[in-house]
Formats: structure tokens, C-alpha cells, sequence
């Protein structure tokens, strides 16, 4: 195989990673206002935090797939990097605002008692979410469907030759994708009844996802379809229901299992219908970026492929690790008081969850609070603590 | 304005603005690291909660570093996609490198030191605070090499037909000379700017009355942060001084212009510490001069001779004139800018150790210093280091100009073709209103939990085994 090709795959890799991984903090990002709803201002609060804490350890490391895929772009396909990012000039600066917005929101939202600056910082991270997870849905079905790009490799249209319907449903299916891939994580990690609202909610937004995904990739596939990609798009269907399926039983784990699996198909499917282009033009054939017109030269590829093929691994090893070492359930009865840099609790958060006896301010989690019976919606309580590894042990 | 300057004002502010964070969270981190250590090697319950105190500084200012970050690595390719299509062979590799060793390590292990209080074993959640000092440093070394590509090309070549250059010895990229002292450089700065910080903060808790029994605990602080930011400090002098040789033999034009000098001097040239009138060289000037030292930082000699702005600039017309890459009618970097970059970063970062010194002496034995107009003199000592990086930064790329790839490639020939000014201007607009909004928050919000002080001690609670249901850390 060409190394241009091995750095197609590896690119599809790299953003498959992106959008199984950040795809559940973007879905639990979009749900703080449905499910961290409660009857009282403090159970929402409480909810929320156990939302946000359920990421809280791993949603940064996700979000690195992302700065790889691009900086791997530019590596192995200065073409593609160039003519995308330049391309897509007004959505990747909002992708950009509301990332930048919505990871200070993670940090700092419970930085300061104080429900005003939590609201604001709630509105960040909903904002936040929802954009990219819509507009990378937009921009990669643009690419997939091919840009007016002339024979210098620039792009020629504007915003509005990017938002075309089908590339707007596109959008629509990333953010049901990750709404229900979010719920299925949420239920995967909480306890009590965020957890049977989070199960809820997976069942509803994974129907509606169901079908539009499908209707979209049909639309994407008649024409261009291979083999492949048509096999990719039967299991991504697949899986869907499959997730959807076990969700109703009650098998979490299996469920998440599910959704990874059929963003990962997605993501295939995007990528075979792709190749062996990389930014197709609608305007000439001729002009379509390629994996063979785009790329570096040769020595760049080698020098790259042996730091992918050394590396690569080594951080698959620590992400998993860490997502083993964040693997238990979280419930509302676990969260501490709200903490704040005036209060002692603000330092103290992070240890007094452990010792019952040290703090007054930390002490809200006895540790017998840790040990409440699974509800009763919970049909499978064995396995369900497994998969929560899942994740990174592709 | 047209699209090159305004996206060229893009770049200076979100850089120089990205490398406000950059320095506190490389410096910052290591000390950190070692208060942890510290506490678990020692069992001094103050190093405990100076790790915890200083981490929790630590992560605010990390946050913003690494949002402003990744606007930094999609800039490329929005605003200057005919740069990237031209070294992009070259200047990719080691962004792509840099994503994938350092970004992953820094993000993943300190979500781990910060989420892992009485998770994770003690020995190693000391060292997840280490990995990500490494991380930062891996991150600082490949994008200081990829920018010394741009100051100092080597390890390519030229490919006419294809238009674009091409990576040929990857190694010499990455030991470029001008990439091996300005490591080290930019290194001991960002170690300035921790030490700075830890420094001012102990300070500002040791001054004052009601410190109690904390003094000792701030008081060592207070110390251990002068001695880092002096140490550093006489690195990055030293450090510097030898980029400015190596800089004079391959960029001199920058520093001619770090001097303003006009005329070539064929030996004991002086350096001006300051100077008013015009630069233009037209004008007898008002200066304070140091003879010979201009000669000396060039070349270490104090009667080496220095070539001047304008033998140089016709010697760049004659040699580059010839290819639309690299026609440009100045040759010439922007002299006031340049020349003052350059002194306020010598003479920002000399008073800081300086400062450092004299705290040092301050708090000997027991003391404390009680003048309340050194106290602030301390305390907003951070701030200069922090601005003798940017104005260094502002030196070294204004310097560099009319070149985006020195002797490769005009800064004119780098932008994106396709994108509209209307475009550039949204989002620098955007930029500046969202960055100015957020650093209010940022330091509001580090201000707020630097008077909150290092928390109250607390035995950590061990790891839980394996198959209990154990408690877990709430940081958020």
C-alpha cells in the first residue's frame, strides 16, 4: 500500500478516535438542561455536577484526536489541510469560539459558588457542544460530497455553498449521533435517576437518529457506493438498533457499545466514499484533491508513519488506563457542597470525598452514600461496570 | 488594511496572547511537581498544600493556554493556506508530532492529577504532574523547532516543479542551531515566569500580619520562587547570548535592527540603551550608548565589526529580488519595533532577576521586608517576564520580516487566497472581544483563589482496593 494511503486511513483513525471519544462529551455537554433537570434548584445543580464530573477526568484527552487529525492533515496532506481549513474559514472559527468557551466552562463552572457564574458557564458548555457537534457534521459532509474547487486547489464558493441541505442533515445526524452516544455514556456512569432519565432520553434522540442517518447516508452512498462503504453503512445501521435494543433491556455497556460502533462505521463509511479523493470538486474532476496530489513527499510520510506506528500505541495505552481508573459509577448522593476559592471546601473537594471524618464542609459523601443499591430500573448489574472501559480499548 | 495585514494583526494577537499561558504552565508545572514530590518524599505537610494551592493556579491559567492553543494550530491553514501548501512537508511534521507526544500527555495526565486525589497510587499521581511538565517541554521543543525552521531553514530543498519546498534530513530540523539555543532561551524564561509566580503569591500571603503560622510555609515559597526566577533568569541571559551570535551569522538584518544600525560598523560598534529622536538613521539621535557592546553581543568581541541595515538590504535586493517568492521592495524589518522589543525584553527580564535577588536578601534569616511599595514591587514581579516573552516573541517574528521562511518565502506570498477580508476582520473581531472578556475572567478568577491562600492540610485518603466502592474526587 501507497503511504499516502496508509495516512488516508490513518487520518479516518484519527477522527474516528475524535468523534467516538468526544462525541459522548459533546452528547453530555448538549444534555446538562434535559437531564440535569431536577425538582429543585439544588438537584439540578447536583445533577449537573454529576454530569460534568463524569467527563470531567477524560473530556480534555479527547479533544486531542481532534488537534491530531489536524495536525496530521497538515503532515501528510498539506493540500487538504490548506484547502479545508481555508475553505471552512467561518465554521471552523466558530468551532473554535465554542470550544474555547465551552472547555473554560468545564474548568471553571465550579471554581466559584455562585449560580449566576454557573448558569453563564452552563450556557458555554450547551453552546459549546451543540456548534461543533452540528458544524463538524456540516463540513465533513461537505467534503464527502465535493466543494467548487478550481484548478489551483482553491475553494471558490462561500458560506452559503456550505450550508446545502444534505450537508446540513449531515450536521443533524452528528448531533443526534452524539446526543444518544452522550445519554448512553451518561447512563453508563451514574447511578439513581439520572441514570433511568439518561436511558430515557438515548431511546428517543437514537430513533430519530436512526433515520436520519440512514436517509442521509443512502443519499451520500447511491452513486458512489462501494462494497464497502455499503457494508459500513449496514453495520452502523445496525449497531444503532442493536444500541437501541440493548438500551430497552437494560444493558448500558452494550448499548455504549453500540453507539461507538456506529459512529466508527459512520466515520468509515465518510472515508471509503471518500477515497482515494480528498476534497473531491464539484467544478472539474480533474482539480479533486487527491491522496496522491495532496500529500507530502515520501520521506515526510516515512518519518511520520514510524512516529505513528511507535506512539500511537503508547497513547492508546494511557487513555485506556485512564478511563480504567475513572471506570466507577457517579449519583448525585456523591457530590460534595459547592466549593468556591473562599470556602475550605474549595481546596478540599478533591480528597474529603474519602474521609468521612476530616472535614465538615467536605464530609456531604459518607461513604455509606457510595454503597446505595442500584436502582431499580437496573436489569444488569453485572456487566454493566465492563464496558465502561470500553471506550479506548478499541 | 488589506488581508495580509490584518491577518498578520491576527497572528500577533493571538500568539502573543496564547504566550501569556504558555510560560506560566510550563513553569508553573514543574514547581508544582516538585512540591508534590516534595510532600511525598517528605511528608512536610506544607509542601502538600503548597502543590495543592499552586496546582489549583496552576489549572486555571492551563485552561486558557490550551483553548487559545488550538486556535493557534487551525490559524495555519485558515488564515495563511498558501504557507501551509509551501513548508507544509516540512512544517507539519513537527505540529502533527507535537499533537501526538505532548498534547495527549499533558492533557490525559493532568486530568489524572487532577481527578486522582486518593485514586491513584501517591508515588505515581506525584509523577502524572511530572508527565506533564515533560509534555509541556516535549510541545515547547517541536514548535520551537518548527518555528526555527522558519528563522533559520535547513534540512530542505526546493522542488520547482512542484513549487513547494521538501523535507530532506528531518534530524537537521530538529537540531536546527538557532532551534538548540532558542529551546534553552525560551525554556529558563517560562521557568522565570513560574518561579516569578510562586514568588509574588508566597509574598503576597507572607506580608501579611495575620500569616501566623503559615509564615514559614510562604516564607520558604517566597524564597524557593526567587531562587528559580533568579537561576533561570542567568540562563536565559546566558542563553541569549549565545542566540545572539548565532542569530547575527544567520539572520544579521535582525540584528541590525535590534540596533537600528544603518551603517555597517567595521569594528567596536556600540549598543544604545536608549535613545530619542527618530530611528530612521537620518537624524543625529539623543542615546545612551555602551561602546563596543553592540560588537560583543554580535560577535563576543567588543571590536567585532557588525554590518548595517543598509548594505545589507541592498545586498538581499540583488541576491532575491529575481523570484516572486521572495521579491519584496523593504528587505528591511520594521526598525522602532524592532529596536525597542528588544531592549524592553533584556530590560524587563534583568530587573525581574534582579528583583528576585533583592527578595532573596529581603527575607534572610527570619525576616520579612515590611516597605509596603517593595511588597507590590514583588508581588507584580510575575509581569515582567511574562512580558519580556512576549516582547522577545514580538523581537524575534518582527524581526524576521518581510520573511515568512527566511530567504525562502515572502510574508506577502503566505495568506489564503480564497478567504475574503470580511473574513479575516469577523474573526479577529471575535478574537480580540472573546480573549479581552476572558482574561478579565481568567484573572479575576486567579486573583480570587491566590487570596484564598494554600488550603488547610488533609491527610489524602489512600486508594481505595480494587472491587470496594470507593468514594471518588469531585474536582469539578
Amino acid at each position: 500500500m501507497e503511504l499516502s494511503t496508509v495516512w488516508f486511513v490513518i487520518i479516518a483513525v484519527l477522527w474516528t478516535g475524535y468523534f467516538v471519544l468526544e462525541g459522548f462529551d459533546f452528547g453530555v455537554g448538549m444534555l446538562l438542561p434535559v437531564l440535569g433537570r431536577g425538582a429543585d434548584a439544588e438537584t439540578t445543580e447536583k445533577r449537573r455536577r454529576v454530569m460534568v464530573n463524569t467527563i470531567g477526568p477524560v473530556w480534555d484527552g479527547n479533544e486531542v484526536w481532534v488537534l491530531t487529525a489536524g495536525g496530521a492533515t497538515f503532515a501528510a496532506f498539506p493540500h487538504w489541510y490548506a484547502t479545508m481549513f481555508s475553505a471552512f474559514y467561518l465554521p471552523l472559527l466558530l468551532i473554535l469560539v465554542a470550544l474555547i468557551v465551552r472547555n473554560l466552562g468545564f474548568d471553571y463552572r465550579g471554581k466559584r459558588d455562585d449560580a449566576q457564574w454557573r448558569a453563564r458557564w452552563d450556557v458555554a458548555i450547551i453552546a459549546g457542544s451543540a456548534v461543533p457537534a452540528l458544524l463538524w457534521g456540516v463540513a465533513l459532509t461537505n467534503v464527502v460530497r465535493g466543494l467548487p474547487i478550481d484548478a489551483h486547489k482553491e475553494f471558490t464558493g462561500n458560506l452559503f455553498t456550505l450550508l446545502n441541505p444534505v450537508s446540513l442533515l449531515g450536521g443533524l445526524v452528528t448531533v443526534g449521533l452524539f446526543l444518544t452516544h452522550g445519554a448512553l455514556f451518561t447512563a453508563l456512569k451514574t447511578t439513581g435517576p439520572i441514570r433511568e432519565d439518561a436511558r430515557a432520553v438515548a431511546t428517543r434522540t437514537g430513533v430519530v437518529t436512526a433515520v436520519l442517518a440512514v436517509v442521509l447516508l443512502v443519499i451520500l452512498g447511491v452513486g458512489n457506493g462501494t462494497v464497502g462503504s455499503w457494508l459500513t453503512t449496514l453495520v452502523a445501521a445496525g449497531s444503532l438498533v442493536g444500541a437501541l435494543a440493548a438500551n430497552l433491556r437494560g444493558r448500558e455497556g452494550w448499548a455504549f457499545v453500540g453507539t461507538f460502533v456506529t459512529i466508527a462505521m459512520a466515520v468509515a463509511t465518510y472515508f471509503l466514499l471518500l477515497f482515494p479523493n480528498v476534497m473531491p470538486s464539484t467544478l472539474d474532476a480533474a482539480w479533486s484533491l487527491t491522496t496522491a496530489n495532496a500529500s507530502s513527499t515520501p520521506y515526510t510520510l516515512k518519518i511520520m508513519t514510524w512516529v505513528a506506528v511507535v506512539f500511537t500505541p503508547i497513547v492508546l495505552i494511557y487513555q485506556s488506563w485512564t478511563y480504567w481508573v475513572f471506570r466507577k459509577r457517579i449519583g448525585t448522593d456523591h457530590i460534595p457542597a459547592a466549593t468556591g476559592p473562599g470556602s475550605p471546601g474549595g481546596h478540599s473537594a478533591p480528597s474529603s470525598a474519602g474521609t468521612p471524618a476530616a472535614e465538615p464542609v467536605g464530609a456531604a459523601t459518607p461513604r455509606s452514600a457510595a454503597t446505595v443499591p442500584e436502582p431499580v430500573g437496573a436489569t444488569a448489574p453485572g456487566p454493566v461496570a465492563l464496558p465502561a472501559s470500553k471506550p479506548a480499548a478499541r | 488594511m488589506d488581508n495580509l495585514d490584518l491577518a498578520r494583526w491576527q497572528f500577533a494577537i493571538t500568539t502573543v496572547y496564547h504566550f501569556l499561558f504558555v510560560p506560566v504552565t510550563i513553569g508553573l508545572s514543574a514547581l508544582v511537581a516538585w512540591y508534590h514530590t516534595s510532600w511525598v518524599r517528605r511528608r512536610r505537610q506544607d509542601d502538600l498544600r503548597l502543590a495543592k494551592f499552586f496546582g489549583k493556579l496552576f489549572t486555571i491559567n492551563f485552561a486558557l493556554g490550551l483553548v487559545t492553543g488550538i486556535v493557534q494550530e487551525f490559524q495555519f491553514g485558515m488564515n495563511w493556506s498558501d504557507y501551509s501548501r509551501f513548508v507544509g512537508d516540512i512544517f507539519g511534521a513537527p505540529l502533527a508530532i507535537e499533537a501526538l507526544l505532548a498534547f495527549f500527555l499533558e492533557s490525559t495526565f493532568l486530568g489524572l492529577w487532577i481527578f486522582g486525589w486518593g485514586r491513584i497510587p501517591e508515588k505515581l499521581h506525584a509523577a502524572c504532574m511530572w508527565i506533564v511538565h515533560v509534555g509541556t517541554l516535549l510541545s515547547a521543543y517541536f514548535i520551537l523547532a518548527a518555528n526555527s525552521f522558519m528563522q533559520h531553514p535547513v534540512g530542505y530543498r526546493y522542488n520547482p516543479q512542484t513549487g513547494r519546498t521538501e523535507l530532506t534530513d528531518f534530524v537537521a530540523v530538529l537540531t536546527n542551531k538557532v532551534q538548540l539555543v532558542t529551546f534553552p532561551h525560551v525554556v529558563a524564561a517560562a521557568y522565570m515566569v513560574g518561579g516569578a509566580v510562586v514568588m509574588a503569591v508566597a509574598l503576597w500571603h507572607l506580608r501579611r500580619v495575620d500569616v501566623g503560622r503559615d509564615s514559614g510555609m510562604y516564607r520558604r515559597a517566597t524564597r524557593l520562587g526567587a531562587v528559580v526566577t533568579l537561576v533561570a533568569g542567568l540562563a536565559v541571559a546566558g542563553t541569549g547570548d549565545l542566540q545572539g551570535k548565532i542569530m547575527t551569522e544567520v539572520q544579521p538584518m535582525k540584528m541590525a535592527a535590534a540596533e537600528a544600525l544603518y551603517t555597517s560598523s567595521d569594528g567596536s560598534a556600540p549598543f544604545s540603551l536608549l535613545t530619542i529622536g527618530s530611528l530612521d538613521g537620518t537624524q543625529e539621535k539623543f542615546a545612551v550608548t555602551v561602546p563596543g557592546l553592540l560588537s560583543f553581543l554580535a560577535t563576543g568581541h567588543f571590536d567585532g565589526s557588525v554590518q548595517g541595515i543598509n548594505e545589507l538590504k541592498a545586498e538581499y535586493a540583488q541576491r532575491y529580488a529575481g523570484s516572486p517568492l521572495t521579491a519584496d521592495g523593504t528587505y528591511t524589518p520594521n526598525i522602532p519595533l524592532s529596536y525597542w522589543s528588544f531592549r524592553l525584553m533584556i530590560g524587563v527580564g534583568m530587573l525581574a532577576a534582579l528583583i528576585a535577588l533583592l527578595t532573596l536578601w529581603t527575607t534572610r534569616g527570619d525576616r520579612v521586608p515590611r516597605a509596603r511599595w517593595w511588597h507590590w514591587a514583588v508581588i507584580a514581579t510575575p509581569l515582567l517576564p511574562i512580558l519580556g516573552n512576549s516582547f522577545g516573541w514580538i523581537f524575534t517574528e518582527a524581526g524576521r520580516q518581510p520573511w515568512l521562511v527566511f530567504g525562502v518565502m515572502a510574508t506577502s506570498t503566505g495568506v489564503s487566497p480564497s478567504v475574503s477580508a470580511g473574513e479575516v476582520v469577523t474573526s479577529m473581531v471575535v478574537y480580540t472581544l472573546l480573549y479581552g472578556v476572558l482574561a478579565v475572567v481568567e484573572v479575576k478568577l486567579f486573583l480570587a483563589y491566590l487570596r484564598a491562600g494554600a488550603p488547610a492540610f488533609e491527610e489524602p485518603a489512600a486508594p481505595a482496593p480494587e472491587d470496594e466502592d470507593a468514594p471518588l474526587a469531585f474536582a469539578y
